[in-house]
């Protein structure tokens, strides 16, 4: 067990340090901007919490919000079942084990920019892979750049592609750590398939399968960069997602009093949904 | 048993397919590829790479880069192994306060970090330095590596450390002679995370810096939008910056598995 012992604080310091700089100034930046009004010449005024009421009534911010969470429950939804298929159907050892993980592994290493710059070489009309198919070979029509239904699929898809790994990785590792002698158990017992994932695989898969939810909520509602490169937000707002909006605001019109209020609200929500997740992931454990 | 092999092959073959898009790409001329359609380049060409290695703002972007990542990841695993220890080992007042509020700043959105980043960073004197996106970056990659390590030294028993100091080690020789080796799989998968996360972001990583310590990322935006359409270049610069990455991976492919349940399985 873990003993009582305050000097373990002096350990927590530097970490304390750096983290409180780079999280404490800025929200402080953030908080303050969100109560003010400005007209630039470093000129402030005190505006209470009129941004905050303005945001959470105008419908740019509740469309931009409707977007977010249809994009992070799609993804959840196909990400998560695809990703526990995927890690159950994986070899357990062998040659093969390492090589599929590597290439598992690629698409998250490879920079936001670049995935995003990626997916749109691969889906141009006549000159992408995909895109030429889709509207050469298979005569469906599909222009991201026009289509608001395909940029979303797009951009859905792009995500599938670059976070399911994750999923996949986190739940190998749950079953990798399950001993022979369960499944062994199990065929004694004439165990089905499904009970054997019911009963055996599911319960040791919990954990990590509760922190693949929670990283790929947490991720997916803040993503940016993506589907910046990708669609831009566009075709018209159709894929603007919530971070999308905000930098919009930020860093494009100046607006820093609506901007600041926007980043707090969102920081709110992202904090409050991951909790109760979190709470409801975990409650079983507790008792 | 070789229809349940199907899966994996099938998902790796969707993940390879853009991956596979950019690198034929990177080898065709501006000419094949604005003039239609082609599976695999006609007039095979190193042109695009042969630019991107003469020019110093192409070769400068990857440099500063790997600069940055390199002392963000150094920095971030120093300072959270003794964090890391301390959570394993010791209850202490708010520890578990202090470790939720760590693990939250990995929920904050980059894009509400931007613009005060820009102005911390430009007012402390170190904005368009490594230095700058490199603590920039520890905002989200000093909880996850106090996070992922602190699963693997859980992992230790506590014996280690008081069969140690009866055998009259000293703390720090004692951590970095006996305990050091027994988590190097955890350093070497905390290093990974740091470095992985580091250099895949690229909102703050372009916020912070102009010209000095450009990162890749940017210099492929502001060239894909003064030069038009060369797709081409574009491709090989997103092929190279795969690279990197793929390096890394091979290095740490025995831990992965371990390594993604941050040591908690």
């Amino acid at each position: 067990m873990r003993t009582e012992n305050q000097k373990a604080w002096f350990f927590v310091l530097p970490v304390l340090g750096l983290v409180a700089f780079n999280a404490l100034v800025p929200m402080m930046t953030v908080v303050n901007y969100s109560v003010q009004e400005t007209f630039g010449n470093n000129q402030f005024f005190w505006e209470g919490l009129g941004w905050f009421e303005q945001i959470l009534r105008s419908d740019r911010f509740q469309a931009a919000l409707g977007r977010q969470f249809l994009f992070t429950l799609l993804i959840l939804l196909i990400e998560v079942p695809l990703g526990i298929i995927v890690a159950l159907s994986m070899p357990r050892k062998g040659f093969w084990v390492p090589v599929c993980l590597v290439l598992m592994a690629l698409p998250m290493l490879i920079p936001w920019n670049v995935v995003g710059s990626m997916w749109n070489i691969f889906t141009l009309p006549k000159i992408g892979l995909l895109g030429y198919f889709l509207n050469d070979v298979l005569g469906i029509n599909y222009d991201m750049t026009q289509q608001p239904l395909s940029a979303w699929i797009t951009v859905v898809i792009m995500d599938v592609w670059h976070w399911t790994s994750l999923v996949v990785l986190l739940c190998y590792a749950g079953l990798v750590s399950i001993p022979d002698a369960y499944y062994q158990a199990a065929k004694i017992d004439g165990a089905s398939p499904w009970s054997v994932f019911r009963y055996i695989q599911l319960p040791k898969m919990k954990t990590v399968l509760t922190i693949a939810v929670l990283l790929r909520f947490m991720d997916s509602f803040n993503i940016y960069t993506e589907p910046f490169v990708l669609t831009g937000g566009g075709p018209g707002n159709s894929t603007t997602l919530l971070s999308i909006d905000l930098v919009k605001i930020a860093l494009g019109q100046f607006d820093l009093g609506p901007a600041a209020a926007m980043s707090l609200i969102y920081f709110a929500i992202t904090l409050l949904v991951s909790w109760v997740f979190y709470t409801l992931m975990t409650k079983d454990d507790a008792q | 048993m070789k229809k349940r092999s199907l899966i994996p092959i099938l998902y790796i073959a969707f993940l390879m397919l853009p991956i596979y898009w950019l690198v034929a790409m990177s080898f065709k001329t501006t000419n094949e590829i604005l003039s239609g359609f082609s599976l695999f380049p006609q007039t095979f060409t190193l042109e695009n790479y042969i630019t991107i290695f003469t020019d110093p703002t192409w070769y400068w972007g990857y440099i500063n880069s790997i600069a940055y990542v390199t002392i963000n990841t150094v920095l971030s695993v120093c300072v959270a192994l003794p964090a890391a220890y301390a959570f394993s080992r010791y209850r202490f007042l708010g520890d578990k306060q202090l470790f939720f509020w760590l693990l939250t700043n990995r929920m904050a959105p980059a894009a509400v970090f931007a613009l005060p980043f820009f102005q911390l960073y430009s007012s402390i004197g170190l904005f368009d330095t490594y230095l700058a996106v490199a603590l920039a970056h520890t905002l989200f990659n000093v909880p996850l590596a106090v996070w992922i390590l602190e699963g693997f030294m859980r992992g230790i028993p506590k014996e280690l450390d008081e069969t140690a100091y009866v055998d009259g080690y000293s703390f720090p020789r004692f951590f970095v002679t006996i305990f050091l080796p027994n988590i190097k799989a955890g350093v070497g998968v905390a290093a990974f995370f740091c470095f992985m996360f580091s250099w895949v972001e690229m909102l703050l990583a372009k916020t912070l810096t102009a010209v000095e310590a450009k990162p890749i990322a940017a210099v492929m935006t502001r060239t894909a939008s003064s030069a038009g359409y060369e797709l081409g270049l574009l491709a090989a610069a997103g092929t190279l910056t795969i690279i990197p990455g793929a390096i890394v991976i091979w290095f740490v492919r025995n831990y992965i598995a371990r390594g993604f349940a941050m040591g908690r399985v």
